[in-house]
């Protein structure tokens, strides 16, 4: 095991200083440990931080209190190493499926100063990881002329191109259809399980949660804590008929219940 | 048949109107001093086609030159208001009341500074047509959506990466329609120009066409300017849609 990969410790978020001196936290007293490799999983209800957390994990806003560490460095600012895809495609319009695809290997070194070299063997990887979802034949269409699904796997082949040690996904299957959905889940189970990059998958779907994952935290209502924390054994590798079974179904059960408490906690507390 | 109908239809109406306004004139016998009918127009039109092929030349190539000169400031300008909020916040009010002054009344300024001729024309036409091409790229690149912006930042990509990689190409549907209008006020530059401060050009013809009473010269004139003025907008119209596409797809029949 040795060195977890990804250390969170004892880490705290404020939005701003004001909030900050109130006492009034986005998410509090987040520990975390992820080994290489490592497909977790962080689930909540609406609002309870998980994405304030994913850009603790980005390094897109550093944490009022507490340290952060990947790969053994503490984490200043954005990383290198990851990439990342949210609930929103966000391809580029004017650039074709392809061009999109190469975006990151024109901003991140050591690529962007290689780029003009290196260009027919990054155009030969981005082709690769389209075949590996299926749309090596959508390589010369523009955006729209795909579909929801389509357009959101392309955006996960771009944040994995520039080749990162961790995936982040904040809710990327949120807006596709239950169909969509499944076959989406097994395209990132293939691309992981070949790859073993890191994941952390930020989700409101408990059965996604526990189809993907190795480990699946809850988090609390805001502000947001790891309430639970539980390791998913089932097999390797998983077949979607995995979710109907019995050990399945209890798990995700289980998980239900942990946010059904904090619902009704919620509630309580409103009623005051 | 409803597609070519459409096509068709500005023709149809053009000549539908040219039609009634030669009946008007023949029918109610109006002077041509007053308003030449179709047929006296073409006929000076004919008569007169060298001169005003000559000037008409000198209005166009004026014409482009501070229209040029408007491109690259109003792009440069519009560029960093975009990109800065204290650029922003300096250079906006002050761009707005420039822009309230009527630049006509630059032209005898430009005079004194730059004599009779092509400068004041070129100035006024570029004074009077950069503020839309700077105002449009600034909005472009403000109101530029978070979650294009995002997919960059989470990379790494300096503000720079951003504006140029994605909020430039967002910004061009934005800059064509600022160019169809900018071009048309770049012509009002230079024939308001033309017609105070030169010997040469559209609208020095008006004018000394007016003062000979040659009405149908004088509609000629603004008929050749009107011409070219609807030539460039139509030929920015076809650059948009070649390059522009992808923003266009909501208007696709």
């Amino acid at each position: 095991m040795g060195q977890p990969f990804i250390r969170f410790n004892d880490v705290w978020l404020a939005y701003s200083p004001a909030l900050e001196a109130q006492g009034h936290y986005a998410v509090e007293g987040i520990h975390l440990e992820v080994d290489q490799g490592e497909f977790i999983a962080i689930v909540g209800p609406s609002g309870c931080g998980k994405s304030t957390f994913m850009k603790l994990a980005t390094g897109l806003k550093p944490p009022s209190r507490g340290r952060i560490e990947v790969d053994g460095t503490a984490v200043n600012g954005p990383l290198k190493i990851s990439g990342m895809a949210f609930q929103a495609p966000s391809l580029l319009p004017w650039r074709k499926t392809l061009q999109n695809v190469l975006l990151p290997l024109e901003i991140v070194e050591p690529h962007r100063s290689r780029y003009r070299s290196m260009r027919a063997e990054y155009e030969v990887r981005a082709l690769a990881l389209l075949d590996a979802v299926g749309l090596k034949a959508y390589a010369s269409k523009y955006p729209w002329q795909l579909s929801g699904g389509m357009q959101q796997r392309v955006s996960i082949c771009r944040a994995l191109i520039h080749q990162p040690k961790m995936l982040l996904l904040d809710e990327p299957f949120g807006a596709l259809d239950a169909f969509t959905r499944e076959d989406l889940w097994c395209v990132l189970r293939d691309l992981w399980s070949t790859q073993r990059f890191n994941v952390i998958l930020v989700t409101h779907d408990l059965r996604e949660s526990v189809f993907l994952a190795d480990t699946v935290y809850v988090m609390s209502a805001s502000p947001g804590r790891f309430v639970a924390r539980r390791s998913i054994d089932l097999p390797r590798p998983r077949d979607l008929e995995v979710t109907y079974t019995q050990e399945f179904s209890h798990i995700v059960h289980e998980l239900r219940n942990h946010i059904g408490a904090l619902r009704t906690q919620a509630d309580a507390t409103d009623a005051h | 048949m409803n597609r070519k109908l459409e096509r068709a239809s500005p023709w149809l109406l053009l000549i539908a109107l040219v039609l009634a306004w030669q009946i008007i004139c023949s029918g109610f016998q109006v002077s041509e001093f007053i308003f030449p009918s179709p047929l006296r127009i073409l006929e000076q039109f004919a008569e007169h086609k060298a001169t005003i092929a000559a000037h008409a030349w000198r209005t166009f190539w004026v014409t482009m030159a501070g229209f040029g000169l408007a491109i690259l400031v109003g792009v440069l300008l519009g560029f960093a208001i975009g990109s800065s909020r204290l650029a922003y916040s300096a250079i906006y009010p002050l761009m707005t009341a420039f822009n309230a002054l009527p630049k006509a009344a630059f032209v005898p300024i430009l005079v004194v500074w730059f004599g009779i001729g092509v400068g004041p024309a070129v100035l006024t036409a570029f004074l009077i047509s950069f503020f839309p091409i700077m105002v449009n790229i600034a909005t472009g690149l403000a109101t530029l959506e978070p979650e294009l912006e995002d997919v960059l930042r989470v990379l790494g990509a300096r503000r720079w990466d951003v504006l140029i990689k994605v909020g430039l190409p967002r910004s061009m549907p934005y800059f064509y329609a600022s160019l169809k209008v900018a071009i048309t006020l770049a012509f009002v530059g230079t024939t308001v120009s033309e017609m105070t401060a030169a010997n040469e050009g559209i609208g020095y013809l008006l004018i000394s066409a007016g003062s000979a009473m040659q009405m149908g010269l004088a509609f000629s004139g603004l008929v050749v300017v009107g011409a070219m003025a609807m030539l460039m907008y139509e030929l920015f119209s076809a650059l948009e849609k070649n390059t522009t596409a992808w923003a266009h797809r909501g208007s696709q029949h």
